[in-house]
């Protein structure tokens, strides 16, 4: 396995906070990667400097050998990093389809982007099929400012998806979603997987998570407290005390 | 029909956004003194039912009962006066703002200064984040903690009914076990608990009923287990692999 996505020793703070600590991950090449830790641990931060969105005060990411550290987020979207957000950002007034459109235009100038009035019917058939992949394709005539907050998600999901990245960031693709259709994404996330698709996934779903990744990183405090397996991660002391919580009555719930 | 007996009741709920209806007829009581949650595919009309109880989306036909009175058409005010409060789902507290003001905005309706007094001391005994980071901005807390005190800011109405939407979303599990011993801890203190859950299995193990929404219309009703435990709503909603009651958590 080679290393796709590096991050190292990646500090940054906001105001008095320290968001980041020194925080090192690998991404591997065809892996499912599970990130988890408490609320406030630093996760999506972590996300937003992979991707453009925050520049670290110090460390470096890097991404298929290539320095990626303050890229601007087009930048890192077109060389092939896509993300989910964990509160959804979709065009509202504008339909579920033509969302999904605007994605597929990515390689374009800006000055074709502003000129093109009409997708391809190819373009189209291909927005339909992920629609009908994350199972919203019946939707896709509404405005998306119509849909439910699990439902963007979804076109959130799909809208990365069109793009074809090489490694797909999800910010808690399970969060407000129907358990039913968790359990359909997980399957949809191994299909993708099979097929070459790297992913890294933050997530406070343990089933999911643990279901899912074949490597674990648990964040604590802005640094990567360990990584491994599910099974090293779940019965880690630290881990349990940190972010699942006491109580081994209802540890069931959470294995 | 208005019944004084009954806490809560939707009666024939009709309601959606312009295009076409989200709810499609919603019948069902909420009982005085319980937790009642409502679960549903996505996109099947929770939000926007809880939404019919506060007064954000007005029904377009059907009534809904409070203790007697019907709170269609009443303004979100009104209903806030009744003893109904909200707490939606995404994130809503001020965020520039200090965890203590927001606390106190909560009691903007409250004119007694020594009422608001009395309140904001239990609130403190229930919820000690709120005195703890009393003076920190509330955009500084984590998500967790942010949900906390929006909870402590609901009840400085001393409200009979909180409805919540989604409390536990994007939380760790560690701030989610402790978010629902806060709603079992706000129900025991005598509130009634009305909420919309994606963590369906959990929150349907400490809820007394529970409603499946589908499609804009109850699909089933029942108590918590009954619903947990019925195989074609777990297989539909509920992820399809329901442990059997024996072999949960206490039995």
């Amino acid at each position: 396995m080679t290393t796709l996505l590096r991050v190292d020793n990646v500090s940054r703070s906001f105001g008095g906070v320290q968001a980041l600590r020194e925080c090192s991950l690998d991404v591997e090449k065809g892996s499912i990667t599970g990130l988890i830790g408490p609320n406030g641990s630093g996760k999506t931060t972590l996300f937003n400097v992979i991707t453009g969105y925050v520049k670290p005060d110090a460390g470096t990411v890097t991404f298929n050998g290539k320095t990626i550290t303050n890229a601007r987020p087009d930048t890192v979207f077109a060389l092939g990093v896509g993300r989910t957000f964990q509160l959804t950002r979709t065009f509202a007034r504008i339909t579920v389809l033509e969302n999904m459109l605007v994605a597929t235009q990515r390689d374009d100038s800006w000055l074709r982007g502003l000129t093109r009035s009409m997708s391809s019917k190819a373009e189209v058939a291909n927005a339909m099929e992920w629609l009908s992949f994350v199972g919203i394709a019946q939707l896709a005539e509404l405005p998306a400012g119509a849909l439910s907050f699990g439902q963007r998600k979804l076109l959130e999901l799909a809208y990365v998806l069109v793009a074809d990245p090489d490694v797909i960031l999800l910010d808690e693709p399970a969060g407000g979603v129907n358990l039913t259709l968790i359990n359909t994404i997980a399957e949809k996330i191994k299909a993708l997987n099979e097929g070459g698709k790297t992913f890294l996934i933050v997530e406070h779903n343990m089933e999911f998570v643990m279901g899912l990744c074949a490597s674990v990183t648990v964040m604590h405090q802005g640094s990567a407290l360990i990584s491994g397996t599910p099974d090293d991660v779940r019965s880690n002391a630290l881990v349990l005390d940190a972010y699942l919580g006491g109580g081994d009555d209802e540890e069931s719930e959470f294995a | 029909m208005s019944d004084t007996d009954v806490f809560l009741r939707f009666e024939g709920v009709v309601a959606g956004y312009g295009g076409g209806d989200v709810l499609k007829g919603v019948d069902f009581d909420v009982s005085q003194g319980g937790v009642t949650c409502i679960v549903g595919p996505n996109g099947s009309g929770k939000s926007t039912l809880l939404k019919t109880v506060s007064g954000l989306v007005k029904p377009r036909l059907g009534q809904i009962w409070f203790k007697g009175r019907g709170l269609v058409g009443l303004t979100p005010k009104e209903i806030l006066q009744l003893g109904v409060v909200q707490v939606p789902q995404q994130h809503s507290l001020f965020r520039e703002m200090t965890v203590m003001e927001n606390v106190e905005l909560g009691a903007f309706l409250v004119k007694d200064k020594k009422v608001i007094a009395q309140r904001m001391e239990h609130i403190r005994e229930v919820f000690p984040i709120v005195g703890e980071r009393a003076k920190d901005k509330a955009g500084s807390l984590s998500g967790g903690q942010q949900r906390l005190v929006e909870f402590a800011r609901c009840l400085m109405l001393d409200p009979e009914l909180v409805v919540l939407d989604e409390p536990s979303m994007g939380l760790d599990p560690k701030t989610l076990r402790l978010v629902f011993e806060t709603i079992r801890k706000m129900n025991a203190v005598g509130r009634t608990v009305l909420l919309v859950e994606q963590n369906a299995r959990q929150a349907l193990k400490m809820s007394h009923d529970g409603v499946v929404l589908e499609n804009g219309t109850v699909r089933l009703r029942g108590t918590g287990a009954e619903v947990l435990n019925n195989p074609e709503i777990g297989a539909l909603y509920l992820g399809g692999s329901i442990a059997p009651p024996s072999s949960g958590p206490g039995s």
